[in-house]
């Protein structure tokens, strides 16, 4: 049997794959980077419009001026709603808008044609924004060592590591669920809806516009036991030591079941996407 | 006189084009209005867990930062529903350069963007703001007062004016910055704020909440007035501010599409 005949195996090519985008990786990179300042204006807008940590931070600040919230007092508020902020966005992207213009107005088309796969690039031009964003972070960052440093359990070495992890972890669960998400547009016309929905959800169960403990007992418990909270709950309190190291540890792996659920649903959804997707005069 | 009329009809022309769109997607309408009714749910509960924790924030009870609530989804209906995607799609139009097309029809420009579109199920809203209050005024034990609805109502309608009057000047800017398509989120996260009685707000925010992005006025003086608290004083001071804002925002609007240069060019 003529060998050049068979197909590659599929970890061959995976392999092969990978490779091929670790090699573009850096340029890539470059090419995001100038985008992002190319853009910087819209890009300011777009930090600005994470406003609502700020919002719910002067209420409860106002809540708590007559002593404690359960167990916050008001530099608690500080630290959890700045870190919030921080991590939000560190952790967010606009993959989904991205991935839904290019599937409806057929612009995938282009990517596809390249020698590379679509998610890679995307996912490189996300972190490509990366320096820009902790340009714009560290100012807050600063604020919150000042106002609330003795308080941040990161000063342990340990607990340190674990945020680390953490919050790479919830980089990639946002990342698949996005990719899940935006897939969607494959299928529906609507996916932008399912997508504002998923974002309502967002809000209330990850612990974004209120910390967990002070939602109403049932809404608490639903928001602990969902993915809501790999993505933003579980980094905030490991880093204002709401959660101790071992229960950090506990959420670690609770965070990488998330994980791998949502790459395995965000990919089976995007090749099947792929599949039935016909671009517009393409 | 014959103006008027022709405005009218044209009015009626264009909404009644933006209902046959909106029928056209089912899915999508019904789609869009549970995504509403969760929202109004997600609004509610910041407010259930902070009046968890206490009975009155800064002299509000739970029923009455209720009422603040139905005001902000009346808002928002109109907002989302009304001015919003008329407004996004000028945008649009900036970029593209077909602003050209509705400039040299033979009405007002303004009126022609602005109601470009509408989003007919955003009724559902409305629905979500009357359950709100009928259950707010209940757990008060009281109505509100004849004036007071018919103060309110003024308020809203100014408030209306000013929220389309800042849409305005966001696009006016889209004349100059090319690229502000993400104003439209950074105007509806701000307006995310208006669900909170005003008093909450201190120093900066307080100052901007009412003055530079006037949310005290669109959600909390209308709720005032639904409870009777507030000042004879506060309400002619805001009804005349907005209606200067407007007339300001129609000086910029026409000043700025005098910087309108077409894609071509």
């Amino acid at each position: 049997m003529n060998p050049a005949a068979t197909p590659p195996s599929f970890w061959a090519s995976a392999h092969g794959e990978l490779r091929r985008a670790a090699r573009a990786y850096p340029t890539l990179l470059r090419v995001g980077l100038s985008e992002v300042v190319a853009y910087r204006a819209e890009f300011v807008v777009w930090i600005l419009t994470t406003n609502m940590p700020f919002v719910m931070l002067a209420i409860w600040h106002a809540v708590a001026s007559d002593g404690p919230v359960g167990r916050f007092g008001q530099t608690d508020f500080v630290a959890y709603y700045l870190g919030g902020w921080v991590i939000r966005l560190l952790t967010s992207t606009w993959l989904v808008w991205e991935l839904s213009m290019e599937i409806r107005g057929g612009t995938l088309s282009t990517r596809l044609l390249r020698p590379l796969h679509p998610l890679f690039a995307l996912s490189a031009e996300h972190m490509a924004a990366l320096p820009m964003r902790v340009l714009v972070v560290s100012p807050v960052i600063a604020i919150l060592v000042l106002t609330a440093g003795p308080r941040l359990a990161v000063r342990d070495p340990a607990v340190a590591l674990i945020f680390a992890a953490s919050l790479m972890g919830a980089w990639l669960l946002i990342f698949f669920t996005m990719v899940l998400l935006g897939s969607l547009s494959f299928f529906l016309e609507s996916a932008l809806g399912v997508f504002e929905m998923w974002l309502a959800l967002h809000s209330i169960l990850s612990g974004y516009l209120i910390p967990q403990e002070l939602l109403p007992r049932w809404v608490a418990m639903v928001a602990r036991r969902s993915p809501f909270d790999s993505m933003l709950a579980f980094p905030l309190e490991t880093l204002t030591g709401m959660r101790d190291a071992h229960t950090a540890l506990r959420d670690l792996g609770t965070q990488w079941v998330w994980i791998a659920v949502m790459a395995i649903g965000g990919l089976t959804a995007w090749r099947s996407g792929i599949r039935r997707y016909v671009a517009f005069g393409g | 006189m014959r103006l008027i009329s022709r405005y009218a009809r044209l009015f009626a022309v264009q909404l009644r084009m933006s209902m046959v769109t909106g029928m056209q997607y089912r899915a999508d309408f019904w789609l869009k209005g549970l995504t509403a009714i969760v929202w109004l749910g997600v609004a509610l509960v910041p407010l259930f867990s902070v009046f968890q924790q206490r009975a009155t924030v800064r002299g509000w009870t739970f029923p009455e930062a209720l009422v603040v609530v139905g005001c902000f989804a009346v808002m928002k209906a109109i907002l989302e529903g009304a001015i919003s995607p008329s407004l996004t799609s000028v945008v649009e139009h900036v970029r593209k350069g077909t602003l050209d097309f509705l400039l040299l029809k033979p009405v007002d420009a303004q009126f022609l963007v602005s109601t470009a579109r509408f989003e007919p199920w955003r009724v559902t809203d409305l629905g979500g703001a009357a359950l709100v209050f009928a259950y707010a005024f209940r757990r008060l034990g009281h109505g509100p007062s004849p004036r007071g609805l018919l103060l309110a109502l003024a308020l809203l309608a100014v408030a209306t004016l000013v929220l389309y009057s800042l849409w305005i000047l966001v696009v006016s800017a889209s004349f100059w910055v090319v690229k502000v398509d993400n104003l439209s989120y950074l105007f509806g996260s701000l307006f995310d704020a208006g669900r909170w009685p005003i008093a909450i707000f201190r120093g900066a925010l307080w100052f901007a909440f009412t003055f530079v992005f006037p949310l005290a006025l669109m959600t909390s003086y209308p709720a005032m007035a639904l409870l009777a608290r507030l000042e004879p004083g506060t309400a002619i001071a805001a009804l005349g501010g907005g209606l200067a804002f407007a007339s300001v925002a129609r000086l910029v609007w026409r000043r700025a599409l005098g910087f309108y240069t077409s894609a071509s060019s």
